[in-house]
């Protein structure tokens, strides 16, 4: 057993996290960084920051991960960390040429109370941004929220700093934030809104940036990522559309008070409902019609669903994530007669209880959810102790439940360190729901071949 | 390389690389601050603390005190294996597979965070009653000054059965993972090391230093050492268990692998305990060799050494033949190894079975004994990052010091080659007119895979994909790209399979599209192909 000092028993804890549902906020904000075209992320701390955030990025997407760190030593954590940051400004654009830098804090220089906009300010005064160069910064202490939290405080710092403001006649375009989803996601996201003739402005968007192709040459600053003519216009567009409120709400909030562009949250659009949802509002609110090739993919989804229910039906299933995938995804699975009966996130917010309460209080009233501190994945074993599950569905770590217990077991969200193909084939709109389904079956029916007796070996399933 | 940096930075970076030459003695300046910017290597303090040197012990728990990042990225990452040979695994504490964390938030930055620290450890010992818990500081924790030794030394006398003991391994301290194993050093040293009285049965008693087991590398070594009959006491800290370094006071010998991250415990136990320390090398099937047969020269019994040359002559048999197997795909070719602090040594063995030049290396928190052997020890200047780091002050223990050796056997074996307390360092053993590069950036490392294009490139996982987007094959020499053992005699064979298969891959020659060669080379018949733009982006 490889977790075998995990018990049935659950006791309170009242400080102690075990197998934490969570990380800190740094490493969301590179993530967010590196879905802006020509973009350095640069952490403010030490750098060990930089070194894991870089190693689990690197060993999620299988790409490079290129970022700077302010490589705290222990004078200037007493000294504070201006000078190591107006260093790294002018070692960064002399060596890699960035169109732009993205800093973001750390639990570090948090404390010790840098401040990255007073730093920043002080090396445009000083000449040490290069002419025609940009530097975007966003706060975001490691002891505060989560990733989710460190993805979304970038996301707002790119709305907040960049876009242009005073803009009375909007243009058509909507600006879409969609939250800490694959490179894969944010292309199909793409495709499905230029399916509909809609323009769009997508950021942050890493696409073509971590699953860019082999070519010989190590392209430093890939093709993909939202630029900074985007951003500046994304004050322009008519819209945005929050996908996920953990991850992109506060973009939305950070545009509506500088540019006054209104925004809506949505859930993130895994699964039937969540992308019925975001496509009708989209339809809705440019006027453009979700074209019948879209239709066709919905109703191929919904073929295969009624094709194999009874694969499906009433299976219990474990979840452990970030709120905004936990959500779309419980409420995806209840329509697949599923039953999501565990689910934890390390992330907090208050509105996660009410939000799930009200998608699977009905429909799996014996469903146990929590988040924030301490709900993490050691309580979520504890639970799968008292009473098993047919499927887990989270992160890599999972795969020492599954084994221990014997469950089978998909791998969705982040991190993935043990698998491919999460960055090259999405799990949002139809075509994403077709590949969940697909991987749910998978998982479930090699399981019932490897477990049936040999006269109850099936053919045809 | 250089002009491309700041003035400044070329200076500082200047020092750092030497072209190797044999006959002469050169200085390689390394220890020393990164360069805010430049996209190094490296990683910090509790990074090689918690991460590196404690990571591989199963039975102490690892509670992280802050916010929950750090404990969460060293959670499993580093591919330490773990076994009790002879014992099922359900019989075995293992909290390898956990990450404990005390999760800070912005109030215990506020008010502190002892009571929940405290809270932590009593709750960690009521859920599993460890015989031993290592609390470990991050940056944060420093800052606000928690007393995470004073928390921790409380619970140990509350407890009465656990061993509670903390490390100040702030991630700002140093100037690398190097400050990290220093700390850990000092503390097993001061709270875990000659705790226990019994003596451990066996013949040829040694501990093996400096070993991580990663990939299963100590199980290796472990076997051989078993087949030549040589009783390993205590392995730091790969495949370790708390028991194990609390009585490793009694082995006779301590035979180091990686000399940086170890070598103070090393120093320490003999000043203490009087236990002589070499340096042996199990990466490479003629260092496994010439390891085992120092082990039996310090010895010096006739039956040990015979059966080591037994051993030595059984195992060779099938590590010539996966050799000569390999040969034909690897002959000729060319290494780069930048990493750690022993490694990019160690490895240089292996290729060189492999009829490969290694013709860069460096490492990324190695100090300049590392590179120009410890005769330079007492010219290394201490700077205010090194200061920082606690030396502990160490004295004979007169109860418990047992001379191994009398001056006159000592002075016998060095005469006859065997060196104590000697690591020559890097740069002895690679050839002339060879580069030698400290803390390597990733842009000095753009330029060296651009200007002498090596057959395979040696680092870690930050640099694997970028250098094999250049149409380098990358072998990761931390994780073993989760392949390995790649120690001793079975893992030599391992290596020289894998190493083959990389150099012989065919898909880097599928890199590029037949229509795009086409247009390559019509191009370039008419006039030179331009330099690609970023600007492409827009059209694109």
């Amino acid at each position: 057993m490889l977790l075998k000092h995990t018990t049935a028993d659950v006791a309170d804890r009242k400080a102690l996290t075990i197998n934490p549902a969570k990380t800190c906020q740094p490493i969301g904000a590179m993530y967010a960084a590196l879905g802006i075209h020509g973009c350095m992320p640069h952490s403010h701390g030490s750098q060990g920051c930089c070194a894991y955030h870089r190693s689990a990025l690197t060993r999620h997407y299988k790409e490079p991960v290129m970022a700077g760190t302010s490589s705290f030593t222990e004078g200037a954590s007493v000294f504070g960390g201006q000078a190591n940051l107006l260093a790294a400004f002018n070692n960064i654009f002399s060596i890699y040429d960035p169109d732009v830098v993205a800093v973001h804090s750390t639990c570090l220089s948090e404390t010790i109370g840098d401040d990255l906009a007073q730093i920043t300010q002080k090396a445009i005064d000083e000449g040490k941004i290069p002419e025609g160069k940009t530097v975007i910064y966003a706060s975001t202490p490691s002891y505060v929220g989560s990733h989710v939290t460190g993805f979304s405080n970038m996301c707002a710092a790119m709305a907040e700093q960049m876009a242009v403001e005073g803009v009375e006649v909007k243009s058509p375009t909507i600006n879409v934030v969609p939250g800490w989803v694959e490179p894969a996601d944010m292309r199909e996201i793409k495709r499905l809104l230029k399916a509909m003739k809609v323009t769009s402005i997508m950021f942050p968007d890493t696409s073509d940036v971590l699953d860019a192709p082999m070519t010989g040459k190590h392209q430093f600053y890939p093709r993909g990522g939202v630029t900074l003519n985007e951003l500046r216009d994304s004050g322009k567009s008519r819209k945005t559309y929050c996908l996920g409120s953990w991850a992109s709400a506060a973009a939305g909030e950070a545009l509506w008070k500088k540019s006054r562009v209104p925004f809506e949250e949505m859930s993130l659009p895994i699964g039937i409902k969540a992308t019925d949802r975001f496509l009708a509002a989209v339809s809705k609110e440019t006027s453009c019609p979700v074209p019948q090739s879209i239709t066709d993919e919905r109703g191929r989804l919904v073929d295969m669903v009624a094709d194999m229910q009874n694969y499906l039906s009433g299976k219990r299933v474990a979840l452990w994530g970030d709120p905004d995938q936990l959500l779309s995804l419980a409420e995806f699975l209840i329509d697949l007669d599923m039953k999501p009966v565990y689910m934890v996130s390390g992330t907090p917010g208050k509105a996660f209880m009410a939000k799930m309460e009200a998608i699977v209080g009905e429909a799996v009233p014996e469903a146990k959810y929590k988040n924030g501190e301490r709900a993490d994945m050691f309580l979520m074993h504890q639970w799968i102790k008292e009473e098993g599950v047919d499927l887990l569905i989270g992160n890599t770590y999972g795969k020492y439940i599954s084994r221990d217990e014997d469950i089978p077991f998909i791998r969705a969200g982040f991190p993935i360190y043990d698998r491919a193909g999460h960055s090259y084939f999405p799990t949002v709109g139809y075509a994403g729901g077709l590949r969940l389904v697909e991987k749910i079956l998978d998982a479930l029916m090699d399981r019932q071949d490897r477990d049936s007796t040999e006269e109850k070996f099936e053919l045809v399933m | 390389m250089l002009e491309k940096y700041p003035a400044k930075v070329a200076r500082k970076r200047q020092k750092a690389i030497v072209i190797n030459d044999k006959t002469a003695s050169q200085e390689i300046q390394a220890n020393v601050r990164t360069v805010p910017g430049i996209i190094t290597q490296r990683g910090c303090t509790y990074a090689g603390c918690k991460g590196v040197v404690l990571g591989p012990t199963r039975d102490i728990i690892n509670l992280t005190h802050g916010p929950i990042g750090c404990g969460f990225y060293s959670w499993l990452t580093r591919r330490n294996q773990t076994t009790v040979q002879g014992q099922t695994p359900e019989n075995q504490e293992n909290f390898m597979t956990y990450c404990f964390s005390t999760d800070m938030q912005d109030s215990n930055i506020v008010f502190g965070g002892e009571k929940k620290l405290r809270q932590s450890i009593e709750e960690a010992y009521a859920l599993v009653h460890p015989k031993a818990i290592g609390v470990f500081a991050t940056c944060p924790v420093g800052l606000i000054g928690d007393d995470i030794h004073q928390v921790s030394k409380e619970c140990t006398e509350k407890f009465g059965d656990c061993n509670v003991f903390a490390f100040s391994c702030e991630g700002y301290k140093g100037v690398s993972q190097s400050a990290g194993h220093h700390i850990a050093n000092n503390q097993l040293f001061k709270h875990v090391i000659g705790t226990r009285e019994d003596a451990p049965e066996g013949k040829y008693k040694i501990n093996l230093l400096g070993e991580y087991n990663i990939g299963g590398d100590a199980f290796v070594i472990e076997d051989i050492l078993a087949k030549c009959g040589i009783t390993l006491i205590a392995s730091f800290s790969g495949n370790s268990a708390y028991n194990k370094f609390a009585h490793s006071h009694h082995a006779d010998l301590n035979a180091i692998m990686c000399h940086r991250s170890i070598n103070y415990v090393a120093e320490m136990m003999e000043t203490k305990y009087g236990i002589p320390w070499i340096k042996v090398n199990f990466i490479g099937a003629e260092s496994s060799a010439k390891s085992l047969r120092k082990i039996a020269q310090y010895f010096g019994d006739a039956e040990l050494i015979d059966r080591v040359e037994k051993v030595i002559a059984e195992e060779m048999i099938p590590v010539e033949e996966a050799r000569k197997a390999a040969l034909p795909k690897t002959e000729g070719k060319s290494a780069m190894l930048f990493v750690g602090g022993s490694r990019a040594h160690h490895y240089q063995d292996l290729f060189t079975e492999l009829g490969m030049k290694s013709i860069a290396a460096g490492y990324e928190f190695g100090h300049r004994d590392d590179y120009e052997g410890r005769e330079i020890i007492p010219s290394i200047k201490i700077d205010a990052d090194s200061r920082n780091i606690e030396e502990l002050t160490v004295t004979k223990d007169e109860e418990r010091f047992r001379s191994r050796l009398s001056d006159e056997q000592k002075a016998k074996l060095e005469k006859a080659g065997l060196k104590f307390k000697d690591y020559e360092g890097l740069m002895t053993d690679m050839e002339s007119e060879t580069l030698v590069i400290d803390d390597l950036s990733h842009y000095e490392m753009e330029v060296l895979i651009k200007e002498y294009k090596p057959d395979i490139f040696c680092a870690g996982i930050k640099e694997k994909y970028a250098v094999q987007k250049m149409g380098v094959p990358l072998k990761q020499l931390h994780s073993y790209d989760y392949g390995g053992p790649y120690a001793g005699f079975e893992g030599a064979i391992n290596f020289y399979k894998d190493i083959a298969k990389m150099t012989s891959s065919k898909i880097w020659g599928l890199i590029g599209a037949p229509w795009e060669k086409e247009k390559t080379l019509s191009a370039s018949v008419v006039h030179d192909t331009k330099p690609v733009k970023k600007e492409e982006k827009e059209s694109a």
